[in-house]
């Protein structure tokens, strides 16, 4: 017999997550599809034609925030959806699942986004990267960033009815800061700058992380009751 | 291992859009014993269970749950409590053993083999604890949560409608669960059928209240 020994809730409730999500593929599968068909469209719109490093750098963002819109909600909408949200306030404290479900999404949107630059890369010639340190970085930054603000969001709408459309009009405006400075660090990259010249985003971002963690833990105790 | 469990609610209110569900409710929950809460449909038996749980909150009154003389923080209460309802979900993708196991792994319980198969002949569900839970009747499900209930041995146990689905084998380890209970620390059950009223000690009628509070 299979036997537990995760050594806290959180990581037994991500462990859930996780074996949750490889059973039902409720998030993978819209994430991949909405990967594959964006940089489908993107490939044949781009045609023999050479993007800009900005216009590059823009893209490259749209396809990763539209495909975590598309996918991260589902951490708290398919626990609404199906009912268990209940079965979680009466066997976890609000931190468990909070940090539960953020580790579950980070691992999502990281295993997503090394696939989506990979294909990025395969499809769009011109994209090159220089400095491929400040690349790494930047990516990261962002997609730990973009769990982090995506988790609570998906906590906040979760309860509403109009789930599908209020996810990515909520995010914009919290995720803008963040969207701001990761296209600024790729286009850094692109150009081939080095850590020292893009330490100024890396600090944006680094401190966006931290508020958004911070207010994240002190309002889910709000969001989770009733 | 018994403990001393003592609840108190006092003058507690619950609204729902500007209607109100009932308000004045109050009693006293002491160790071994059972409390009904009664009343017909719409008249928030479930909604006083859940307040009771900590899954919901008051719009008015105080709630003292304590273990031991030692006041239990909203946060920390679903430690001492198990809840069975008809709507209470678990993972239908999951079987009810991966269910258990994951429940007692949040609860960071040493949970063996041998805990979890007499958990699982307890409700009568050991040759079926591998199936999805999917692929279970309701009837099943229903005596799935009282496992979920039972599995860290709380001191204070909610029945919602506990016979909801249950076949008369179901009903009386339902019966056995609630002696048991009592004997261990308190039940309460949200009712309206005559013969589980007949489990309890004493009883909160929902549509007196809502009466009283009317007047």
């Amino acid at each position: 017999m299979e036997k537990y020994n995760y050594k806290s809730s959180t990581l037994t409730i991500f462990m859930k997550d996780f074996r949750s999500e490889l059973r039902t593929r409720y998030a993978l599968n819209a994430l991949l599809m909405f990967v594959i068909t964006t940089l489908s469209i993107i490939m044949f719109a781009i045609g023999q034609e050479s993007p800009s490093v900005e216009i590059l750098a823009g893209m490259l963002w749209i396809v990763i925030f539209f495909s975590a819109m598309s996918g991260m909600s589902r951490s708290f909408v398919s626990e609404e959806e199906r009912g268990t949200v209940m079965t979680l306030h009466l066997i976890a404290t609000p931190a468990s699942v909070y940090f539960g479900k953020l580790i579950f999404n980070l691992v999502l949107m990281i295993s997503m986004n090394i696939f989506t630059v990979l294909l990025y890369f395969l499809v769009i010639p011109n994209f090159v990267v220089r400095s491929f340190d400040v690349f790494v970085i930047t990516m990261f930054l962002g997609t730990v960033g973009l769990s982090c603000s995506a988790t609570i969001i998906a906590a906040i709408i979760a309860k509403s009815t109009t789930k599908g459309t209020l996810y990515p009009v909520l995010s914009f405006p919290i995720l803008l800061p963040l969207l701001l400075a990761v296209i600024s660090a790729t286009k850094m990259a692109i150009e081939g700058a080095t850590i020292r010249l893009a330490s100024g985003e890396f600090q944006i971002l680094a401190s966006y992380i931290l508020v958004i963690t911070a207010a994240s833990y002190i309002l889910f105790d709000y969001i989770w009751k009733d | 291992m018994k403990t001393n469990i003592k609840i108190e609610a006092i003058n507690i209110k619950k609204v729902f859009n500007r209607t109100t569900v009932f308000s004045n409710i109050s009693f006293i929950l002491e160790e071994g014993s059972a409390l009904a809460i009664a009343g017909k449909n719409g008249s928030g038996k479930s909604t006083l269970a859940k307040i009771i749980a900590g899954v919901l909150t008051p719009n008015a009154g105080e709630f003292i749950f304590s273990i031991n003389d030692k006041e239990i923080a909203l946060v920390n209460r679903f430690k001492y409590l198990g809840f069975v309802s008809p709507y209470l979900q678990l993972y239908e993708e999951f079987t009810a053993l991966e269910n258990i196991q994951i429940y007692s792994g949040v609860r960071k319980l040493n949970f063996n083999n041998k805990n979890l198969s007499s958990l699982f002949t307890k409700v009568g569900l050991f040759d079926r604890k591998g199936d999805p839970v999917r692929t279970y009747s309701s009837g099943m499900k229903q005596r799935l949560k009282y496992a979920f209930a039972l599995l860290h041995q709380p001191p204070l146990l909610i029945l919602d409608e506990p016979r909801s689905n249950l076949d008369s084998d179901g009903i009386s380890i339902v019966y056995d669960i609630v002696k048991e209970q009592k004997q261990k620390g308190s039940v309460i059950i949200a009712t309206n059928d005559k013969e589980d009223l007949q489990y309890c000690d004493s009883i909160i009628d929902l549509n007196v209240k809502v009466n009283n509070s009317n007047k």
